[in-house]
Parts: C-alpha cells; structure tokens; sequence
C-alpha cells in the first residue's frame, strides 16, 4: 500500500508497488495528460515533477514516490495559465501535441533553475525529450518568450 | 511511352480502398489491355465516396450563436481541424472566437472521404468547405430576409450578424440559426463564394491559434491511447517476432499468476498480405496497462518463423545491389540512352541506399472497443476512419451501420494509424470479454517490431555529360519492396503511385532518359509512411544531380537548373506517370518554372556562394511532390572529430494557394527536423527477419540539440484562389535528406550515398 500525492491530493494505491508511476496516473488517476511513449526514459513524454524536479515516470516505481509530492501537466496551473503555457499558445508550439506536455515540464524544471536559459542550456535539459513532428524550433522560441515574462513563477 | 506495365492499375490508397465496402479484394486487379470502362475520375471526386459540400453536415450553430464546424479528417499535428474551422468561418463571415470544432465519426457516406494521407484535405477540400461555409451564410441572410420582409440581396452577413443596411436592422447568427436551418440548401451553381482578396481568415500571414491549444497544453487532450470507459481493461499482444510468423503452442500459465491478469486470447492472423489485419499472437487482457504487460513478459511462446526469418538487411542490400546493377524492365524512356552513354564525354555513376524506417509517432497505436447490444464503439486514433469502420465491423461479424469509429486526436501518424490492425485487435479482445470495454496498447518496442515499415531503396544513377558538362544521357533504376505486398502475394515492382514519387516523373530537360524498376520481394509489412517513395527517389535524385555538377565542374545550383531546364508546363502522363497524384494532369501538371523559383529562392535566403569556412558548407536540392514544390538549402558543418551540425536549414514552398499559413510554415519547419532524423540517424535494420532496433535508445530520431538550429520557412504563395491547391504535409521532407548530403560533401568532399549518415563522417 503506497500513499502518493499528487497535484495536491493525497491517493492510496494498494497494487505491484513496481508499477510505473506513469501507470498509477493514467490508468488508477485518470490524468492522461503524462503520456507513453517509450517506457524506458528515452523520450520524455511521461515528464512530471518529482519534488519539483523533472522525472521519467516511465521508470519511475510508484514506490519510489511515497511521501513525495508529484505534480503533473494538470497540476502545474491553477488555470492553464503558466507562462510557458501561455508562450506554447502564443506561439502555436504544438504539432501533434503528444510530446508537448512533457516539453512543457521539462521546460518548467529549467525555469525553475535557470530563469534565463540559453541556447546551451536548452539544449542540455530538453535533449531527452523528443518530439516526432519536429517542433522544437519553436520549444526553444516559447521557452525564451516564457523567460522573458518571468516563467520560472 | 505508357505505365501500363503491370496488372496493378492506379492503386493508390484510394484504389487500394475501392472494394473495401464488399470486404473483400481490396487491390484494384486490371488484366493488362483491359479497357477501362469509366472516365477516369480525379482528385475528391476519385476518391471513395468522394465528397460533400452540405452545410447541415458541417455546419451548426446553436440559439447562442457558438458555431460547431465539424472536421471530417484527422488531426495529427497538421493542424487541419484548425484549417478547416477557419475555411468554414471565413465563408461564413462568423466571429473567430465563437467557433467551435467538433471531430466527425468515421462514416464517409456522410461526410466523403476521410482517409488522411496524400496531403490532400485541403488540396481536395477547400473547395466543398468554402460552399459549405457559404451555403449556411446564404441561408442565415435568407432567415433574416424572410425575418423583416425584404430581399435577401439586401441583406449582409458579417462577424456573426445579418445585416439589413437600407432599414438599419440587424439579428446574430444565434437568433437567426432555427429559422435558417428550416430553409432549402441553396443551390451549389448559385452560391456566391467570397472575393479571395477580402479573405480575414485564409492565406493571412498571422497566427491563428489552434482550436485544440489550451486541452493540449494542460493535458486535457484526447488522444487514442487516452481513451477511458468505466470498467475499461487493458490489453497489450505477443506477436510473432517475423512477419508471416505463427504461434506453434502458448504456455500462459505464469501470465495468469500476475495481479491484475484475467485472460490471455490467441489472436488468429490471415497470415500473409496482413492487409490491415493483425499479424497474431497471444493478447494479455489486464485490469490495467502494467499488468497486462508483466503477464505478456510471462507468456512462454514458441513460435515458427515461416519463410521470412531468411530476411537480413546486409545480405537484402547486396540483393538489391546485385538487382539494380543489371538492366531491368524499362518503365520510362525516351531517346536512346545507351547509345548516348556510349558517346558521352563524362560518365557520372553512383549507388543510393536508404534502409527501412519506422513511422513512429509518439503516441504508439492504441485503440478502445466496446462492444454492446449488437453494436461496437470504437475510440481510436486513425488516420482512417472508414476504412477502420467497416474492418471492425467484417472483424467482429457485424454490419458496418452498427460500428460506430469515434476519431481521436492522434499523437502524430505519418502513415502508420492508416493501418487500422491495431483496432481490430481491441476489438477482438473486447469481444472475448462478452463486449467490455478493452483499451489495446501498442509498445515502441511492438511499433518498432511489428510495424509497416518504410520501404528499403537501392538505386543506381548513371549520366553522360557532353564535352561541356551538359547531361545528355539519364539512367535510373530503383529497386524497393513495394506497398502492394501487404494486398497482394509476393508482387515484386513498384506500383504506378510508388514509381510516380520522384522517379518515372523526373520533369529534367536531358533528352535520353531510362527509367527501369528491378525486381525487390518484400520480407516486412511495406506501408506508407510520411512522402513514402519521394525519401529514397529524392535522396538519390537531387544527390546525384549534384554529384554530375561535381564531375561538369559546375556550381551545384546552377547545374540543377540547368537539368531542370527552362520554364516549361508538363504533362506528367506524356513523361510516364499515368498517376499523378491522383489529380488530373491537365489541372494539375508540372510546371518547372514553380520549381526553378523554389530552388532559386531557397538558395537566396541561405546566400548561396558565399564563403564558407573551413569544415562548413552549403548544399541544395528540390523536388516536387504532393503537387506542390519545395526546395532546400542547409548549412552543415562538421568538426574534425566528424561531429556534424546544422546550423541552418532554409525550405521554399510553392504549394499554389495558402489556407493556414502559420501551419504551412509549421509544416515545413516539422518536415526538416522529421527528414534530419532520417537523413542523420534512424535506420531499422533486420537480421534473422527480426528487427534489430527495440526501442528509442537504438532507434535514434532527431533531438533539440540535434536539429537544424534555425530554420527559415519561405512561402512563394498564390493570391488566385482559382489555382489548385499542393499538399503541405509531405512535401517538405523530401528534398531535406539530399540538400543535407550535398552539404555534407561541400564541407568535407565525402559523398553520402548511404542512409543515415551516423558515424560516417568519423571515419
């Protein structure tokens, strides 16, 4: 039995305590908004905040996040309306849209460090995170504008 | 000189899909000599249930005025419920932020086709969707005419309000919108389209936000993997490791043994062509994703591989080799290029190769059936939702009006969610769970091991140039599995739409030309994947144009021009492709001087003839596809550990009229990044018939840090809204490949003639 909170709200979760947090959230919590896309932490879609940190849950045990706070897309605004929300819908970031909201928590996770990022710095923390339609010339743009407003928030 | 050269006749997807409401001979067999009975029919009109311009199918708008536009094709990034909501609003006159779009079901007897591929749902429907839009504003003025008593002449629809000016009246959309709907559709000849140059929507150069932006920003977007019913039970499949491979005996005892696990399913196959059917296997049916997966890792199978388990990428390339280096049945020629060869002052020769490539968009496939009453839901992200429809429904022995396809937002397609497999073995399992809602999921590593793999190209080029450098003598033979081996046994040549992707219409200006197909059996599902046979055609094309400038001594961009020769309208029939596109040729032929200024454009932007330092080089190539044009011109450099980088990419489009013009640029930003990956790094490559990539880590696509740094869009757009529109989707991606690979060759003077380049340049 492992008791995780998660945007704020504590759950109880009484199966196989290796199951991936990413399974917990998306089949037992219905937030799909953590997405599959590899499971083995190669492309970043599953992105969530582990204690404020970026992390794979993927491959993250649901063990492993007892007594941790996890914050997920869904929880990561009030109202939808973090800067770097606000720049990906600005600037019309999203192809697909899978990726994105795995982009957006790794952004978020850098902001929260390094509230100006530069180009090197970028490529360092959204190298693990892939996007198929190829966006990410626009990742980068949105996560400067993001800067810009003050988006570590 | 004719295509006729096959029994296959015009299967496209279209063909393919024809005979797809009987169930049951999906490719469109024609004896040679037959006659064709039937005036050809082109563009929607060629395309199963054609086409629908009723504005009471796409038009809805409720007492307070809140518009649904309904959106018939698949959203995978393209952006078209967006398009098409402004294509609907823009003849509407309707208020942008008081239109709402709904997602159509799969039923094409309703809404025409639906099958998203070809980069074609603007190219064939922009038309019937400006008369819907127009249609249901010409009813809104009539409502409002009838209203007040006065002509409807009189009466102006604009920004969601009629507009009686004589009397100063004026109702909104939402008052008017009951009285409307009771009206006759107006007549189709009569409606009155508006003036393209007071268009507010289409073709402006300013960033229309996306319908789906804040649901897909907060994770609230819907994609199929994120289908969720109460009860709902989750199910993943073993299938069988080779193509044409078979389950011998299962032991799922210790499956059963794992938490959360009810049942396994054998999952019957047809076996080979798989058309769109399951390939096999044993499905887990859990209570949840994870548990399903650990009772799949538990199965013990023993499986027989059948005849493919021979396939091995090394010894198919040498094959392939051996094939293109002998003379093959000539599908294309003109003037007499032995005799040509033989004279020439130069003879240019060179091999191309592309390995195969897995779509995968990141969302894997993943489907949700439930099955009810004698009826069938289906949640589903498919590129093809009629075609899925009426598979589902000969699955699950029910009539296609009781299966009910709900398309879902797709996490990317790129060709793969045209295959509806991944459906029908949801819906098999759903059914062995007495109708309970069943979620199927699809690993990477099944995507990567089970797919419909990007076909695997071999090519040879040879070219004679006269005492002065100029091409007099064109020889090219392209060898690849073919798509028609999912639908048909062992069928060994290029169909006429795969032949018809940059290779039998190469629309150069050299006046003998050969173009001959040997011989590629195919070993893996072929499908379509993102400009299909345009990857390998391209790449070996526009490589070895620039390889034959190499040995003219001439600068790459002038000698392409020089091949594609003076601004000149071409029939793409009279050179060999009796196909194109689908579309007829006299709309839709090919115009070189379209591609000329793309080329031109693209190498004015990068400041082509500029010096480069050392390491750093610029490389060019274009191609038309799609029926629109596009060239490339990038900047790549490479240190002297052999580490390359981009640092600059610029793409020109002409793809004649524009609709979303932010979503073209993004397009053709997407398409440079999607054919780096190809060009630079994925390859999927098969031993003992069995891939030999697993997942992300060794099927490498491209990364930020790996992307062109910067890349510059160009638009050569059309302001006549009477041209014919090109195709976005696709046509971007093939010429980045080679304007990569010649890049690479004017940086270092080592010529890619193999895909990806990966560790080429270290050594």
């Amino acid at each position: 039995m492992a008791t995780i909170k998660v945007n704020g709200t504590e759950h109880r979760f009484d199966g196989d305590p290796d199951t991936p947090l990413l399974w917990v959230l998306r089949d037992e919590l219905g937030l799909t908004g953590t997405k599959y896309g590899c499971g083995i932490a190669q492309c970043g879609v599953c992105t969530v905040h582990v204690d404020g940190t970026a992390s794979r849950a993927c491959i993250t045990p649901v063990s492993a996040v007892e007594g941790r706070a996890v914050t997920t897309i869904e929880g990561l605004s009030a109202d939808g309306d973090h800067p770097l929300q606000v720049a990906w819908r600005a600037l019309n970031v999203s192809q697909c849209g899978y990726c994105q909201t795995g982009q957006i928590m790794q952004a978020a996770d850098l902001l929260g460090s390094v509230p100006n990022p530069t180009d090197a710095d970028i490529d360092a923390a959204m190298q693990g995170n892939l996007c198929r339609c190829g966006t990410y010339t626009r990742v980068r743009a949105a996560i400067k504008q993001a800067a810009a407003q003050g988006g570590s928030r | 000189m004719s295509t006729s050269r096959s029994g296959f006749e015009n299967v496209s997807r279209r063909g393919l899909l024809v005979g797809a409401a009987a169930g049951g001979l999906v490719l469109a067999l024609r004896l040679p000599g037959q006659a064709q009975t039937a005036a050809p029919k082109f563009g929607a009109d060629g395309m199963p249930n054609g086409w629908r311009d009723d504005p009471r199918i796409f038009v809805a708008i409720a007492p307070d005025g809140i518009v649904t536009v309904t959106c018939h094709r698949s959203e995978m990034g393209q952006g078209v419920r967006t398009s098409i909501a402004m294509v609907v609003a823009e003849e509407l006159e309707a208020d942008w932020s008081r239109v709402r779009i709904a997602q159509a079901d799969g039923d094409e007897e309703r809404y025409g086709n639906q099958d998203t591929d070809g980069s074609r749902s603007l190219r064939h429907f922009l038309l019937p969707l400006r008369r819907a839009g127009a249609g249901a504003r010409t009813m809104l003025e009539a409502a409002a005419a009838a209203r007040w008593g006065v002509p409807a002449a009189e009466c102006q629809a604009r920004d969601h309000v009629v507009t009686h000016a004589a009397s100063g009246r004026s109702a909104g959309y939402g008052e008017l919108a009951e009285a409307a709907a009771a009206l006759p559709v107006p007549d189709r000849e009569a409606l009155r389209l508006k003036d393209p140059s007071t268009f507010r929507l289409i073709g402006q150069d300013r960033l229309v936000e996306l319908i789906d932006n804040r649901d897909i920003t907060t994770g609230k977007a819907v994609y199929g993997i994120d289908a969720t019913l109460p009860g709902m039970l989750h199910a993943v499949v073993a299938r069988p490791p080779v193509y044409g491979g078979r389950v011998v005996s299962v032991d799922d005892t210790e499956a059963l043994k794992v938490p959360g696990v009810l049942r396994t399913l054998r999952i019957e196959t047809p076996g080979m062509p798989s058309e769109f059917q399951p390939v096999g296997g044993v499905a887990v049916i859990a209570r949840n994703t994870w548990a399903a997966m650990k009772g799949r890792e538990a199965l013990k199978i023993t499986w027989e591989d059948g005849p493919n388990a021979v396939y091995s990428s090394d010894s198919y390339r040498e094959m392939l080799q051996r094939g293109v280096r002998n003379p093959a049945k000539a599908v294309r020629e003109q003037g007499d290029v032995d005799a040509a060869l033989r004279t020439a002052a130069t003879r240019v020769e060179a091999e191309y190769y592309i390995p195969h490539l897995a779509q995968s968009p990141l969302e894997p496939p993943a489907a949700l059936v439930r099955i009810r009453d004698g009826r069938a839901e289906c949640w589903a992200c498919t590129q093809a939702p009629q075609v899925t429809r009426l598979r589902l429904a000969q699955k699950l022995g029910l009539q296609p009006e009781n299966v009910t396809v709900h398309v879902t937002l797709l996490g990317g397609g790129f060709g793969r969610k045209s295959k509806p497999d991944f459906v029908l073995e949801a819906g098999l399992c759903s059914q062995a769970m007495d109708g309970a809602p069943v979620k199927l999921t699809w690993t990477r590593e099944d995507d990567l091991h089970n797919g419909y793999y990007h076909t695997v190209s071999m090519q040879r080029l040879e070219a004679g140039l006269d005492a002065g450098g100029k091409p007099v003598a064109w020889l090219h033979r392209s060898a690849a599995p073919t798509i028609g081996a999912i639908f048909a046994p062992d069928p060994k040549v290029q169909l006429p739409f795969e032949l018809g992707m940059g290779f039998l219409n190469a629309p150069f200006a050299i006046p003998n030309m050969r173009m001959e197909n040997p011989e590629a059996p195919a070993h893996v599902r072929i499908g379509w994947f993102r400009s299909v046979s345009n990857v390998p055609h391209a790449f070996a094309v526009q490589s070895f144009i620039a390889e034959m400038a190499h040995a003219a001594g001439r600068d790459p961009k002038d000698y392409l021009l020089e091949v594609i020769g003076p601004a000149r309208i071409i029939d793409p029939t009279e050179i060999g492709d009796a196909w194109n596109h689908g579309e007829d040729p006299r709309t839709y032929p090919i115009d070189t001087g379209r591609l000329r200024r793309v080329v031109e454009r693209a190498a004015s932007e990068i400041g082509w003839g500029r010096q480069m330092p050392r390491g750093r080089g610029l490389g060019i190539a274009g191609h038309y596809s799609f029926c629109s044009y596009v060239a490339v011109a990038a900047e790549v450099e490479v240190d002297d550990r052999g580490t390359m980088r981009i640092p600059r990419v610029d793409i020109a489009i002409d793809c004649g009229p524009l609709v979303n013009v932010d979503r073209v640029r993004s397009q053709m930003e997407g398409a440079v990044v999607f054919a780096t990956g190809l060009a630079t790094s994925a390859e999927i490559s098969f031993r003992n018939g069995r891939a030999e990539q697993a997942n992300l880590d060794s099927y490498e696509l491209t990364r930020i840090d790996s992307a062109p740094r910067e890349i510059r869009v160009h638009l050569l757009p059309s302001r006549d809204y009477d041209q014919p529109l090109g195709g976005v989707g696709e046509p971007g991606v093939p010429p980045v490949a080679p304007a990569l690979a010649n890049a690479v060759f004017a940086a270092t003077g080592k010529r890619i003639r193999r895909l990806p380049i990966r560790d080429q340049l270290t050594s």
